[in-house]
């Protein structure tokens, strides 16, 4: 067998036997990357080796949790030493000073982390990775289509078998939704439980890092490690760490699932729409109760959403002005170009369309006068939207909803259209406004061979109750020993 | 035509914390450049503002001493300018929410006091340091992130003067809390000012320059009253007052219009989504509060009361807290208070200013200090003139004064037979002063003593000498 296709939890079985080493699994995995990442794109930067830390063969899986796995990272969390660039032309060369807290914590934990990262949609603008200064990444199944985003790079890794765990961020569904359209499991831990630090920022209170794998246990073990309060992020929480693999219990006897009548709406794809309705049905057959409730503010997720991400990366990405590090326009000083000129030719030239178009939007709508009317009354209708997720936990366990209307588009589909693009997040974007926690896994096919998801939400700081629901249905069907054709 | 000042300041301190506002880097003055940075000031990608506790709480300090409310909710925001010496393009600052609000500040003004309110006072981070070379610039940003506290008056003050006694007045106090150096050389005290100016009797405000770039207290009063004139000039001259930034020239005495181009200022302030919102618990405040020392004007009552001091000699004393307990230690112990509050103000006072060092750094003992004017006043061992002396032999030495008299031979002489042969000579030489005294010009014996005194190099205790001079002349 292949060893890039193990899951981490396999790795460590066969590891504890001594039956391979870390770097066997890292052998095969340059192998397959060699062979289908000419196809796939998922990673960038490849010429980097893949990093192996000299003392990981030696590993036993008593040593740490995660002792000689590789991790593939995603272009926005900082590596000391190792390019971190958003997939930016404006952070082309950035080399961070630091680790991100999920990094340390990764290699404290025994993991290997890999030097060459994920593709991903500029600055995580995006879901389809087609907005990434190095060109798109493919989706496994179909190389035609997209394979979501922005995390789609880790995403694809994951289902082509490039890679054994990953890093995600998920701002407005970048886990899941590109989990989704590449059938495997991705993790958007509550707000506040994994730390940002390291992690380049999009919007500041909705990021969140998160586990992309192949099955939902590796999303456990992974969670494991990255979770906890950082001293270095503010907006971390300091509560206890669980161990999440003990809430694989394989039991949802009478678990009570809420489904949102807003979330299964005419627009939708229908084929959809059925698996997804399948995916409950085979819940209540494990012994969960399903029962249709509302969300009512759920048709102000979108709006919302796009003045309070937009304003913060207009901000956050205020600091990419070409003084410090990455690209800075050529010729602006000898030709006795003003500083001003030296701003406008470096953000000019270095950022990506969809980045400039969400500066734009940020700006706008944090500007002078229109501020009360956009930025502060989004804030109001983010309440509401939380409200109608607390009301709801107070009487259930989980929500369920597909995680995208649409399996994975075709490359270019949307490419020309940015609200269409928008809208493939109708059903993600809500969980980031509110803080919760929520997983996508793979539920079935499409009559074309696509992936569909399925996405489970929980009330804040309650990643035990998704993991559980998620577990018990992988169990129950195959859908993630699926792999593509490649 | 009379016209009247209407001026606001804005004041930022440097919080003298060991550590920045949001990162663990060390504050400290003077380093080499950059070398105290990492990527939180640097503002690094994926880095992290974490709030350093004890900045909130000399913020909290400085607002409950300038009589503030301090909010119990407060929390910072971002302020967005683009600018190389501001790493993120934007600063962590305070829009709707300050530390604290709605203070006071009393000053005097010749005799008539005077209350200044303070609008605000709020935390922020501070920017970089641009060097400019011939061609090229440069970045220092060891001060990028340090605490600052910006204190916004409102526009209470109507002349240069009452803007001069203000700073003094909070520096005073600033000092006290023992928050920040306020040294204006450093950069650790910096002021802006608003100044329009209105017809006496008028209550709409005029167009407002706001003045920048002033590096001293004086520089502050004289920016100002230059102001002030330009505009009455302006005005007198039927010339229209523009809003503008205009920039203090020390060496030409004069403003000058900052040369870029005004454009419309929109910071875009938004709540900074990596600080969740601070809540200061009341116990917490009133924790602090407890925290503040005796301030300036209640010390300088204190010391009118305890130690009969006049208002004067007391504002004197209670300048800084330094002098102030320097003061306190020798009024307790002196027996004379009034002459110990004399000799600290007067020749004391002089050996600081001529050395330009506070009084509180003369190394001069509680003890030798007291002996010194016991000698003088009481055992009158030395004359006052001799006194002096020794003062300045103490300070410079720092040995105590019986030596010093000792060492320079400078007792008082007050036994008569030592001083005979001294006062037989001038009565000899001075044939008519003695004869206008007997003929009741009693001006002549004052004449006659000062010659005694001449002769003995001053050392003659005057009043034993003058005794001297009235037995013998009267008696023959």
């Amino acid at each position: 067998m292949e060893l890039n296709r193990l899951t981490a939890h396999e790795f460590l079985g066969k590891l504890g036997k001594k039956e391979i080493t870390s770097r066997d699994v890292i052998a095969d995995l340059e192998r397959c990357i060699k062979k289908t990442d000419p196809k796939v794109k998922a990673y960038v930067r490849l010429s980097d080796p893949l990093g192996l830390s000299p003392d990981a063969q030696h590993l036993t899986p008593d040593t740490y949790h995660l002792s000689g796995i590789p991790v593939t990272i995603k272009d926005n969390i900082c590596t000391d030493g190792q390019n971190t660039e958003c997939c930016s032309k404006i952070l082309a060369g950035f080399k961070p000073p630091y680790d991100a807290t999920v990094i340390k914590k990764l290699k404290s934990a025994g993991a290997v982390v890999l030097a060459a990262k994920a593709n991903m949609d500029e600055f995580a603008f995006g879901s389809s990775t087609e907005n990434s200064c190095f060109g798109p990444t493919r989706n496994p199944w179909d190389l035609e289509r997209v394979p979501g985003g922005s995390s789609g790079g880790s995403a694809a890794a994951i289902a082509a078998d490039e890679a054994i765990m990953a890093l995600g961020s998920d701002t407005g569904g970048s886990i899941r939704q590109p989990a989704a359209f590449c059938g495997v499991v991705g993790l958007k831990p509550t707000y506040g439980r994994v730390s940002r630090y390291g992690l380049i920022a999009f919007a500041s209170s909705l990021d969140q890092i998160g586990p992309i794998t192949k099955d939902v246990r590796d999303s456990a073990l992974l969670m494991n490690v990255i979770s906890g309060h950082d001293t270095n992020d503010s907006t971390s929480v300091d509560l206890p760490v669980p161990d999440y693999t003990r809430s694989l219990t394989n039991d949802i006897k009478g678990m009570k699932i809420a489904l949102p009548k807003e979330y299964f709406i005419d627009g939708m794809d229908p084929e959809v729409r059925s698996i997804v309705e399948e995916a409950v049905e085979k819940l209540k057959s494990l012994g969960a109760s399903c029962k249709q409730v509302s969300l009512p503010h759920t048709e102000y997720a979108v709006p919302v959403y796009y003045i309070i991400a937009t304003a913060e990366a207009s901000s956050n990405l205020a600091r990419f002005d070409g003084v410090q590090y990455g690209y800075r326009a050529k010729n602006t000083a000898a030709h006795g170009q003003s500083m001003i000129e030296m701003y406008k030719r470096t953000r000019g030239q270095g950022f990506g369309e969809e980045a400039k178009r969400r500066i734009l939007l940020g700006t706008f709508a944090l500007s002078h006068g229109y501020y009360d009317a956009y930025y502060l009354r989004a804030l109001k209708v983010r309440t509401l939207i939380k409200q109608d997720f607390d009301a709801v936990f107070a009487d259930f366990d989980c929500i369920i909803t597909p995680t995208s209307p649409t399996p994975a588009f075709k490359i270019g589909e949307k490419a020309q259209d940015p609200l269409s693009m928008y809208l493939s997040d109708i059903y993600t974007i809500s969980v980031n406004l509110a803080g919760i926690p929520a997983i996508s896994l793979p539920c079935g096919f499409t009559k074309a061979g696509l992936p569909v998801g399925l996405q489970i939400l929980a009330r804040p700081f309650n990643e035990e109750a998704i993991l559980r629901a998620a577990h018990a249905y992988e169990q129950g069907t195959a859908w993630h020993l699926q792999k593509p054709k490649l | 035509m009379e016209y009247e000042a209407v001026i606001g300041l804005e004041v930022h301190i440097h919080l003298s914390t060991k550590t920045k506002a949001f990162c663990g880097c060390s504050t400290e003055f003077g380093a080499e450049p950059n070398s105290q940075v990492c990527p939180v000031c640097l503002g690094f990608p994926g880095s992290l503002p974490v709030l350093n506790k004890t900045a909130l709480e000399y913020a909290i300090k400085v607002g409950l001493a300038l009589g503030c409310s301090v909010q119990e909710y407060t929390k910072f925001d971002r302020k967005h300018y683009y600018y190389p010496d501001l790493p993120k393009n934007y600063q962590i600052s305070q829009y709707d929410l300050p530390v604290s609000k709605d203070g006071f500040l009393d000053i005097n003004v010749g005799n008539t006091p005077k209350r200044i309110r303070i609008k605000r006072a709020h935390l922020e981070e501070d920017a970089g340091k641009l060097i400019h070379a011939a061609n090229s610039s440069q970045v220092d940003l060891n001060r990028a992130g340090i605490p600052l506290l910006e204190i916004v008056t409102e526009p209470d003050i109507n002349s240069a003067q009452e803007a001069y006694e203000y700073l003094s007045a909070l520096k005073s106090i600033i000092e006290y809390l023992d928050v920040s150096d306020c040294d204006m050389e450093k950069g650790s005290l910096r002021c802006d000012a608003n100044i329009s100016i209105r017809k006496k009797g008028q209550t709409r405000l005029g167009t407002k320059a706001e003045l920048k770039n002033m590096n001293s207290f004086k520089g502050v009063k004289d920016a100002l009253a230059y102001e002030i004139e330009r505009q009455e000039h302006a005005l007198e001259n039927g010339e229209t007052i523009i809003q503008e930034t205009r920039l203090w020239d020390v060496k030409a005495m004069k403003t000058f219009p900052m040369r870029t181009k005004e454009e419309a200022k929109d910071y875009r302030y938004f709540p900074e989504p990596d600080l969740p919102p601070f809540i200061i618990a009341k116990d917490q405040i009133e924790a602090i509060r407890k925290q503040i020392p005796e301030l300036p004007k209640a010390k300088a009552l204190r010391f009118m009361k305890e130690y009969g001091l006049s208002e004067y000699d007391a504002g004197i004393l209670v300048s800084t807290k330094d002098n102030a307990d320097y003061a306190e230690d020798r009024l307790r112990q002196g027996k004379n208070k009034k002459s110990v509050a004399n000799w600290l103000i007067g020749p004391l006072a002089g050996i600081a200013g001529s050395n330009n060092i506070e009084i509180s750094e003369i190394k001069i003992s509680t003890g030798d200090f007291l002996e010194l004017i016991d000698l003088v006043e009481n055992k009158q061992v030395i004359s006052n003139l001799k006194g002096k002396e020794v003062l300045a032999e103490m300070a410079a030495t720092g040995k105590p004064p019986a030596l010093i008299i000792q060492e320079k031979n400078l007792a008082q002489i007050s036994d008569e037979g030592a001083l005979e042969k001294e006062m037989e000579a001038a009565i000899s030489e001075n044939a008519k002063s003695v004869a206008d005294y007997r003929s009741g010009k009693a001006n002549a014996l004052m004449f006659l003593v000062g010659q005694v005194m001449k002769k003995t190099g001053g050392k003659a205790n005057p009043k034993v000498v003058q005794e001297m001079l009235k037995r013998r002349l009267e008696s023959v």
